[in-house]
């Protein structure tokens, strides 16, 4: 056949004015012009007023669900093939938060894990380890000695996980526990329940608080997207989180249906990417719960590489909070590399 | 790390089995023609692939005379619920050979393989079930108790959407009970030709469905044959006129659906990640080969410089190359000709004094390809704002206030389509009130239902097309 095009796939620019950002559209909201979010790069540390927080983020652009949805629909029909495939495969186990969240986990079952963190699959020595190991603060001490030189992080939830229903001095106790038994990263619930009250200082403050415990560790803030009910709540939230200093937004705990769906990661991808349009500064997203096959994972990669743009394609950017994935793409791993299905009793089913 | 690059993912072209040569399909047949033969182009390459019969005139004559047999002594004294079976029949088989269909389309015409695959094939098998329903309802469409047919409908449609296009025209004129002979675009005849494979398939009667392929020789001797009774042809402006002038004064039944220059109006309330998304897709769908496309971005000038660089953003993401890779966002454009009409039409444009821009892109080398294309500082005036340029072009004009929107708006000699991108639900209504186009989306574009009537005001045609508004067209009414 003769030759064809590559196609326009230059990465995405964005070179808005910083002075306007996406809120510039909205009356109302020049009060709040992005630029006071801080110089480029670094989180503001002012306190914001109540009002102030109300005005920056009803000035965001609303949502429309029956496009966002569309446009989640169509990037899912992307066809990811042969080599784009087998790397977009070992990426993906590089971006999984390797996660167990259960009333029954134990140290043994947290060892467990950890091992096949660190060498998912025995039988493939090139396969990368996962980027994190999630638990319960109390059981951060196992893991991190399982995990110990290893190269993978320690995360864990922490501040009331998953109803996030306490004081904010259970909370912080919560989060300082978990630190000083090793965790590198901390996954911490918003207050849903303040949010849809309209309490974004609270929100904001709580977050605030945590950000500042949390010291050199990692912040995700879990916004529980199921439980926020819009598409243009679930934009609000991102920017509540960013402007109070999360490093990862993350759509759920895993306890509430529905978790991730590819539209609200959209509308994530889309949050960071303006955010870091209007300050400087890149703020990575985990899409967590319900997210079990191969094929999924490669649906968000393609909805991180087309909305935010590749340079989101690292663990540094995006995450996967998932257990049953890892041995889904194991599988498919397997599969890529000998042609041949080689069924779920290969991998371990830890 | 390595860079996500996807790797070709390309249709099959073996799920067609393309002959060297084709013929036109008369009373049930597949015949010569009496023309010179002409050759039909694969876009994407420039390679031939197919020599197909060119008709004159005693081959159109033959084919009237064979759809009005069938028409006098067959379709039109079958009852309504018998038409309704042959025409499910013909939209199942659509759907059961939507791959072939596809890929054909594909090659023929150089549209993606995504749109084939997920617009052109199922919304033409759409149109089919959903005429199938109303064959044997004719009574209850509010035109009387008993609308008769017409009798013999001429049907010539244009090359951006062949099989959609004939699925718009045959599903309605069948339901109704005409026959019809239709003439596919002379570069892209192919999916016609296996249509009228489909219709032997389902078994639907000689002489109902004719397919003469040809020239404009072709289409002018099919309009101005004493035998036809209803002219219905979708296309440029140009030759509608020379069409209507034909008709006029005969009891032919005229209705035409021509060309256009829609605007989407962007508020600054609007949605702004969704808008972008239907404004791209307005532009660069299909190549922009839609009469119906969005052609004019109207942008409220408070968001203009924010959302230009937004559409820019978007359109820098969008995968030009192969049409058959399953990836692929914008193919080819049809034809040589077609290219340098593009080609001319974006040069005024620059020497006008708008502003172009495209995205970095690497075009094939052969075949017949032109970039997205963007304009921005464009005036009322210019070129590029008034008339149609059927290719992969935006221009951007910007408005003050919604009654500037307004005006704009319908400042053009066409009327076809406009989108309206607003979170505020009143003043959606208030614009849409005062837009002079056939059909006005909000918060979406390029959307399409064979329950909602289609057609233009002004030099965009008349008549309407699907829903219960379309039958009228093919009723003695």
């Amino acid at each position: 056949m003769p030759d064809r095009g590559r196609g326009c796939d230059a990465e995405p620019l964005f070179v808005f004015p910083v002075a306007r950002g996406p809120s510039a559209a909205a009356p109302g909201t020049d009060v709040v012009a992005p630029t006071s979010l801080g110089d480029a790069g670094t989180v503001s540390t002012e306190t914001r007023g109540q009002a102030e927080l109300r005005a920056l983020l009803r000035g965001l652009p609303g949502v429309d669900r029956v496009g966002a949805e569309a446009r989640a629909a169509r990037l899912a029909a992307r066809s990811v093939k042969a080599a784009a495939k087998a790397r977009a495969v070992d990426l993906a186990i590089s971006m999984v938060d390797l996660t167990t969240l259960e009333g029954a986990d134990t140290p043994g079952r947290v060892r467990a894990l950890c091992a096949k963190a660190l060498r998912p699959d025995p039988g493939q020595p090139d396969v990368p380890s996962v980027a994190a190991v999630c638990v319960y603060p109390d059981l951060v001490g196992a893991a991190a000695d399982a995990l110990a030189g290893g190269g993978v992080g320690v995360a864990s939830v922490a501040t009331a996980f998953p109803a996030g229903r306490a004081p904010l001095a259970a909370k912080l106790a919560d989060v300082g526990a978990a630190l000083a038994a090793g965790a590198t990263e901390i996954d911490m619930v918003i207050d849903r329940g303040a949010f849809l009250a309209g309490d974004y200082l609270k929100v904001h403050e709580e977050i605030r608080a945590v950000r500042a415990a949390c010291g050199a560790a990692h912040l995700k803030v879990i916004l529980e997207t199921g439980e926020l009910g819009t598409y243009d709540d679930v934009r609000r939230a991102a920017w509540l989180a960013m402007d109070a200093g999360a490093d990862f937004v993350k759509t759920s705990t895993g306890k509430v249906a529905p978790a991730a769906t590819p539209p609200v990661v959209l509308v994530l991808l889309e949050a960071v990417r303006d955010y870091r349009a209007a300050t400087g500064r890149a703020v990575g997203v985990k899409a967590a719960g319900g997210i079990r096959t191969t094929k999924d994972a490669l649906r968000y990669l393609v909805l991180a590489a087309e909305t935010a743009g590749r340079d989101w394609l690292t663990p540094d950017r995006f995450r996967f909070g998932a257990s049953a994935l890892l041995n889904d793409l194991l599988m498919q791993r397997r599969t890529l590399a000998t042609g041949v299905y080689s069924g779920p009793d290969r991998v371990a089913q830890d | 790390m390595d860079v996500f690059e996807y790797a070709p993912a390309p249709e099959s072209r073996d799920a067609v089995r393309l002959r060297a040569s084709y013929g036109l399909f008369v009373g049930g047949e597949f015949t010569g023609g009496g023309g010179a033969p002409f050759t039909t182009v694969e876009p994407a390459t420039g390679e031939p692939l197919a020599e197909v019969a060119t008709a004159d005139a005693a081959d159109v004559d033959r084919a009237v005379a064979a759809a009005r047999a069938a028409q006098t002594a067959v379709w039109g004294p079958m009852p309504g619920r018998e038409r309704a079976k042959y025409l499910f029949r013909i939209a199942r088989i659509l759907q059961e050979r939507s791959r072939e269909l596809a890929v054909l389309e594909t090659i023929d015409n150089g549209k993606p393989i995504r749109e084939s695959r997920d617009v052109d094939v199922p919304l033409a098998a759409a149109h089919f079930f959903y005429h199938a329903g109303w064959a044997d309802k004719l009574g209850h469409a509010g035109f009387g108790p008993d609308p008769r047919p017409l009798g013999v409908a001429a049907q010539v449609i244009p090359w951006n959407f062949p099989l959609l296009m004939l699925a718009w025209k045959v599903a309605p004129a069948l339901a109704c009970g005409n026959t019809v002979v239709l003439k596919p675009a002379e570069t892209t005849p192919l999916t016609a030709l296996l249509f009228a494979d489909v219709c032997r398939q389902a078994d639907l009667p000689p002489g109902v469905v004719n397919i003469v392929t040809g020239g404009p020789g072709t289409g002018r001797a099919l309009v101005a044959h004493d035998g036809v009774d209803k002219v219905a042809f979708t296309g440029s402006t140009e030759v509608g006129r020379e069409i209507a002038r034909t008709v006029a004064g005969t009891r032919k039944r005229l209705t035409l659906e021509l060309g256009g220059k829609g605007a989407n109006l962007v508020f600054a309330d609007a949605a702004l990640d969704e808008a972008v998304e239907g404004v791209v897709d307005g532009a660069f769908f299909n190549q922009g080969h839609v009469c119906c496309a969005g052609s004019r971005l109207l942008v409220q000038e408070s968001i203009a410089d924010e959302f230009v660089e937004r559409v820019k953003a978007r359109m820098a993401t969008l995968r030009v190359g192969d049409p058959l890779d399953k990836n692929t966002d914008v193919g080819a454009v049809n034809s040589a000709a077609q290219l340098a009409r593009v080609t001319d039409l974006a040069a005024a444009g620059e020497r006008e004094g708008a502003e172009r821009w495209s995205p970095p892109c690497a075009l094939p080398e052969h075949g017949f390809w032109f970039a997205p294309t963007l304009f921005t500082g464009v005036a009322g005036a210019h070129r590029i704002a008034r008339e149609e340029v059927f290719g992969p072009v935006l221009s951007v004009l910007t408005f003050r206030t919604p009654a500037e929107a307004v005006a704009k708006a319908n400042d053009t000699s066409y009327g076809l389509s406009a989108g309206i991108w607003s979170e505020k639900g009143s003043r959606t209504l208030w614009v849409a009130e005062r837009l002079r186009a056939g059909v006005v989306w909000a918060n979406t574009f390029n959307r399409f239902d064979p329950a909602a009537p289609f057609g233009g005001y002004k030099e965009s045609g008349h008549g309407r097309e699907g829903g219960r508004h379309g039958l009228a067209a093919y009723l003695d009414v």
